[in-house]
């Protein structure tokens, strides 16, 4: 329909048709007009306000008083005086636990899954839904629900136990500085577990069946197949997952805030960078702006840094694997 | 890659009626079969148990949790939420998250995809560099940007306003809605357009009338994926948002969280009213969300 219209229409005008669409050059204009609204609002609130950050890091502060020009000494005091000092190395420690914590339980069990799903797909849909309903609820509501769950006293998951016989396991989970932080690694993967389970079965449907086919014709087992076969093959999806659960790590703060409050916890056993740098920004002392944003800097070049490295290095192994 | 040469390369070898007997031996697995569904709903139990005991929890008197923190309602106990609707004012921070999470969504999802239209089918001068500044959004920590974006809201009179918080979320949305929207329009076909362009429309009527329909998938999905972070936002509102009456969903449950800590009850039954728009947005786009988490594998 639309193409007979094309065809009836093309004779009347062929000269304005056909220079428009030959220049295919379009007015400034209607440029300017289509991406200046998200270029304005995304550079000024997004991008803007990291450069100032980086700007504001430069100088002492009396309050919200811009004092002199100091350098890079924000910088030093953040990383060497006391309590910042001592925190910043353990809170990153602890990043760098949550993150390898959660990318070891949610890859295995996620591809476990997603392995499972696709070998045997009855109700595939329904347990796809079910795997990544948590996925979509707020962090902060996951923590409180754990938070409620695992309470000591009234919890169920205690209650549980104990009505099993297991007394002695039964315990403050989030109140014990040895259980916290495993906890918060084992609620963040059974949050975002669906991620990985979906990504791995859609990387899975992706690869020729005549792969594998091939392979037990040679004579493979099962296993074999899968380790040498498609194993390699899901590598740009493990790439793709580890990018993203890099980056919730490190940006982690609603899920800790609601299991351990702004102080991370028992002794800060759950401290993280995010809470960190929240303290410091507002709950901070008269230099508070200076500090953070210092702070705010070095976790910005860690996250981006990383994250761009590690794509680099994926992408590049994905060409020559 | 390598081993993947070798197991082709070798396809000749192997005698053939191994291929006949594999799909027997699949099909004979019964009992494995059974254990792999056996595996499957125990992790359903695993991912569905911790919202089943709040559901749950929240139809049971307070009393009867604490005696016996698992266990079925004897009644359908709807005083909880009553109580968490109105008298914890949870009826306040529901409706300001959804005005807020509905007008700023609305209005990322007009913005980037008129920007991803711009950028996806006209020629000019740094487009590839204004693609690549939008899409390394997605790898920035914009939170850390806050405190600039404090200051700034403080001397716009932004602070402790809805308005700010509509524009915030709505900027830290445009990375991935422009990422999604451009991707999807790679693969579209331009004849539709050109049609369109021959026919003499203007380019905004094209962007409309053409254009906008065709992206309908891509701008679910952006919808979607912009309206679940929105809704559960805690950091913003918690920096921004001073007074009760404009607090959001999360923000208000940790006020909420303080002020009925004994009141299990109570605090299952606002979890589960802080979940209900979440549970619409799944049960009616769960094809959208997969398309999206898997969007990442199509770079």
């Amino acid at each position: 329909m639309v193409r007979a219209d094309v065809v009836a229409a093309g004779p009347v005008r062929p000269a304005r048709g056909r220079r428009t669409y030959r220049a295919n050059r379009t007015s400034l204009g209607w440029i300017a007009g289509f991406c200046l609204p998200a270029l304005t609002l995304y550079g000024l609130l997004i991008v803007v306000p990291l450069a100032t950050a980086f700007y504001y890091g430069f100088f002492r502060w009396e309050g919200t008083q811009r004092a002199q020009f100091a350098g890079l000494d924000n910088y030093q005091e953040v990383l060497t005086r006391y309590p910042l000092g001592d925190e910043i190395p353990v809170a990153l420690w602890h990043n760098v636990l949550f993150f390898v914590g959660t990318m070891a339980i949610q890859n295995t069990v996620g591809l476990g899954l997603a392995v499972l799903l696709y070998r045997n797909p009855r109700f595939k849909r329904f347990f796809q839904a079910v795997f990544s309903l948590p996925y979509l609820i707020s962090p902060l509501i996951v923590g409180y629900i754990w938070s409620l769950l695992l309470s000591p006293s009234f919890g169920p998951i205690n209650y549980m136990l104990q009505s099993v016989g297991l007394d002695s396991w039964a315990r403050p989970w989030l109140g014990d500085p040895d259980t916290a932080l495993p906890v918060l690694i084992l609620v963040n993967a059974w949050q975002w577990i669906g991620g990985p389970m979906l990504i791995f079965l859609a990387a899975l449907g992706g690869i020729p069946k005549e792969l594998e086919e091939a392979a037990s014709l040679d004579g493979a087992s099962a296993a074999r197949a899968f380790w040498s076969v498609r194993f390699p093959l899901l590598m740009p999806a493990v790439g793709v997952i580890t990018v993203l659960t890099f980056i919730g790590c490190f940006n982690i703060f609603d899920l800790v805030y609601a299991l351990g409050g702004s102080d991370g916890g028992p002794g800060g056993a759950m401290d993280v960078l995010g809470l960190l740098y929240y303290r410091t920004a507002f709950e901070g002392g008269t230099n508070a702006i200076g500090e953070s944003s210092a702070l705010a800097m070095m976790i910005f070049v860690l996250i981006f840094g990383v994250a761009l490295v590690l794509e680099r290095f994926l992408r590049r192994r994905e060409v020559s694997s | 890659m390598t081993t993947l040469l070798t197991a082709t390369g070798r396809r000749r070898t192997p005698a053939a009626p191994r291929r006949s007997d594999q799909p027997a031996a699949r099909r004979g697995g019964g009992l494995r079969r059974f254990g792999v569904q056996t595996l499957l709903w125990v992790y359903a139990a695993l991912a569905f148990g911790p919202l089943l005991l709040v559901l749950v929890g929240s139809f049971r008197p307070n009393a009867d949790i604490l005696r016996q923190p698992v266990g079925l309602p004897t009644s359908l106990e709807f005083d909880n939420y009553r109580r968490a609707w109105e008298t914890a004012s949870l009826s306040t921070y529901f409706m300001n998250s959804l005005v807020i999470t509905v007008v700023s969504v609305a209005l990322c999802v007009t913005v980037a995809a008129m920007a991803a239209y711009a950028l996806s089918r006209w020629q000019f001068r740094g487009r590839a560099l204004l693609a690549a500044f939008f899409i390394s959004g997605l790898m920035i920590p914009a939170k850390l940007g806050l405190l600039p974006v404090f200051y700034m809201y403080q001397s716009l009179g932004l602070i402790d306003s809805r308005v700010g918080l509509v524009l915030l979320y709505a900027a830290s949305g445009i990375p991935f809605s422009v990422f999604v929207i451009m991707g999807f329009m790679r693969g579209l076909p331009v004849e539709l357009e050109e049609a369109a362009r021959l026919d003499g429309a203007s380019e905004g009527r094209m962007f409309v009338s053409i254009a906008l329909p065709l992206m309908r998938p891509a701008l679910a999905v952006a919808t979607v994926f912009q309206f679940a972070p929105t809704w559960n936002d805690f950091f913003y509102p918690l920096v921004l948002l001073r007074s009760n009456e404009k607090y959001t969903v999360p923000v208000g449950l940790t006020r909420f969280f303080g002020e009925y800590a004994a009141d299990r009850a109570t605090l299952f039954a606002g979890l589960v009213i802080a979940l209900v728009p979440l549970a619409i947005v799944f049960a009616l786009a769960t094809r959208h969300i997969i398309t999206g988490l898997t969007a990442g594998m199509s770079r």
